[in-house]
């Protein structure tokens, strides 16, 4: 083959996906790992031959003021499900956990749920009002928020209804639709104390409500308690900026609770001594059990977990041999203390390996190496908490609340991996 | 001790952990909200009827605006077009297989609706209703759930509190956690069951969106 071919001329280049087909139709991922290898890339590229990126300059520095993933990663993007929603401005989409390994999600990836779309808020027009029950009201431009001590913290962000669509069996195939609508960042900001005590609360102070400065107006109660403990007004994600789609340029950070409270766009607290019910804690995010009678305020994001890989958008792409399988826990409770994983659903259990820091509030990243050796597999991961909290099947909760609370569904997740390698979303006995 | 104090002691254990800067008192920062301004933005109403402004408005007031910026997405009765929510009916579904979560059915206070209506709706051009609109609107909405059967009924600032939803009592507190904890039940770990089978299947759904007939996002090269 001529070195000067450039890899567009030589031969076509077989998916994974191709092979994973191939392996489908029979010819079978058996054939050996030499050939995964060989099939995988362009040989004008591999030795003995010197690819095109070995010869000649690559773009300069100014190429790219502000970086995006290498085109071979185009497929990693967040995705919705139509069907979902009425509207695309009231919607939801989805992490692409399948792609992502450790436990930040970057910025770009980390899902959104709008209830009136990205408000495109100017920074110099930003304001944030605390007004109630407090000894001052008090407007605070940006730049103030940017004068008060900063704290950094890393916590998960869960959607109540993550796993919702699950809860009358299995409906969608991937991890990224059925536990997608969660993302880990490090969030930058202020204590939400610190502009409490700025305006003084009165001693009949119970409850703030947040509110945002979208078209929704998103609003919800948080108890004077939580208000005071860990909450933040962050004005940074990973470092840069909040995104637009994530309340740029303030949100609320309320760690462990579901992510409906977060409220984006930030615009103004009032302190209350009752809690207000708004739409959002009333006909949303209220809980129906199966007796017609409906949990409210159901703030805390129990204990999860999900293996990302292997799953139905991540085949066993290899032949048998050494497998990595790994995957997300996150408990809002506290640390996740353990993860077991099951391959033969749940007859038998094994100690996951949990890598990477352990932060309360936080995702943790989990992996179980095991030796496949090509047979079907009901793979599961179980979570545990340090508040000695164990994640429950999706059969226990159900048998407790019935079908219809949409939200918080945190049972254990079955993938079911096929002979060929592909995976499916199933439940079992 | 309860779960949520024990998580409490938990998360002060785990602060310890972590530099907390200091902070003592007021910085000084932020400019005073003045009454013009909070009146501008505080726009919450809460159940025993604070936050309420003056203002009054009928049922058949409500009706000609609901049809005009209303009925396009929530169909003329409340009853709903095409996906976007229902608003009236549902009696009587909260324990059948498909509940109707309705104003009438499902929400306790109607303090609510006019908060919400008020704050975020017609979707698209939200607090453009004057306040006489919305409680006229709100009327209408009771007329249509059947809380209120006479169309000359005036909703207003007075006699809004006097209005009870019929699932006011259909809210719990959070009861969690449901299941057993590890002390109570450890889980089992090895030779748990004799025999799995599969009982639902994701694939024979087929919900999921794809790209070229397959789920997308398909780990590729």
């Amino acid at each position: 083959m001529s070195r000067s071919s450039k890899s567009h001329d030589g031969p076509a280049n077989p998916s994974r996906r191709g092979l994973l087909k191939a392996g489908i139709a029979g010819a079978g991922l058996v054939a050996g790992a030499g050939l995964a290898r060989a099939a995988g890339g362009d040989p004008a590229n591999l030795p003995p031959n010197v690819a095109d990126w070995s010869r000649y300059l690559g773009p300069g520095v100014d190429a790219a003021p502000y970086g995006m993933p290498s085109e071979h990663e185009a497929q990693v993007v967040r995705r919705s499900v139509e069907w979902l929603t009425a509207s695309r401005e009231s919607s939801i989409n989805f992490t692409p956990l399948h792609e992502l390994d450790g436990i930040i999600t970057p910025n770009g990836l980390c899902f959104e749920r709008h209830h009136g779309g990205v408000a495109e808020m100017n920074p110099t027009d930003y304001r944030l009002m605390i007004n109630g029950l407090v000894d001052k009201p008090l407007i605070f431009t940006l730049e103030d928020l940017k004068r008060f001590p900063r704290v950094n913290r890393l916590y998960f962000l869960e959607c109540a209804a993550n796993s919702g669509m699950e809860w009358r069996g299995a409906q969608l195939n991937g991890c990224q639709f059925t536990h997608g609508m969660v993302h880990c960042v490090m969030y930058t900001g202020v204590p939400l104390k610190y502009l409490l005590e700025e305006a003084g609360l009165k001693t009949n102070a119970k409850w703030i409500m947040p509110e945002g400065g979208d078209a929704a107006g998103m609003n919800r109660s948080v108890p004077i308690e939580k208000a005071l403990d860990d909450c933040i007004v962050a004005f940074k994600m990973n470092g840069e900026a909040l995104r637009p789609e994530q309340g740029y340029p303030a949100r609320l950070v309320v760690p462990g609770w579901e992510g409906n409270m977060w409220v984006k766009w930030l615009r103004r607290i009032e302190v209350g001594d009752m809690p207000w019910h708004a739409r959002e804690e009333t006909s949303k995010y209220t809980d129906l059990l199966e007796g017609g009678k409906a949990r409210r305020f159901t703030w805390v994001m129990d204990a999860k977990s999900v293996i990302t890989s292997p799953s139905p958008q991540a085949p066993i792409l290899h032949a048998k041999g050494a497998t990595v399988l790994t995957g997300l826990a996150w408990s809002g409770n506290g640390r996740i203390t353990r993860v077991d994983v099951t391959l033969d659903g749940g007859k038998n259990w094994h100690e996951a390996r949990i890598d990477g820091p352990s932060l309360p509030k936080a995702l943790h990243r989990f992996y179980f190496e095991f030796d496949w050796d090509g047979s079907e597999l009901l793979l599961q991961s179980r979570a545990h908490d340090e508040t000695g909290y164990v994640q429950p099947t999706k059969d226990a909760l159900r048998a407790v609340r019935g079908t219809n609370s949409i939200y918080h569904n945190n049972g254990i997740q079955t993938w079911y991996v096929k002979a060929d390698g592909g995976v499916e979303n199933v439940e079992i006995s | 001790m309860s779960r949520f104090l024990k998580v409490a002691a938990l998360s002060v254990g785990a602060a310890l952990a972590l530099s907390q800067p200091l902070q003592a008192g007021s910085l000084g920062l932020g400019t005073p909200a003045t009454p013009e301004e909070i009146a501008g933005w505080d726009i919450d109403v809460r159940p025993d009827g604070a936050g309420l402004p003056e203002g009054r408005g009928t049922v058949a007031e409500g009706e000609a605006i609901f049809s005009e910026q209303c009925a396009v997405c929530h169909g003329d009765f409340g009853e709903g077009a095409g996906r976007w929510p229902v608003l009236a009916g549902g009696q009587d579904t909260l324990t059948s297989e498909a509940p109707v979560k309705t104003i009438g059915s499902y929400w306790p206070y109607l303090s609510t609706v006019y908060d919400y209506i008020h704050r975020a709706m017609p979707y698209g051009n939200a607090q453009s209703l004057s306040a006489d609109e919305t409680y006229a609107v709100v009327a209408y909405l009771l007329y249509l759930n059947d809380i209120v059967d006479d169309e000359e009924f005036e909703l207003s600032k007075e006699n809004f509190a006097s209005i009870r939803l019929p699932n006011e009592d259909g809210f719990i507190d959070d009861g969690r956690p449901d299941t057993p904890l590890a002390s109570e039940a450890p889980p089992c770990m090895s030779e748990c069951k004799a025999e799995v089978k599969i009982t639902k299947r994701a694939r024979i759904i087929d919900v999921t969106p794809e790209d070229d007939g397959e789920v997308s996002g398909m780990a590729v090269d």
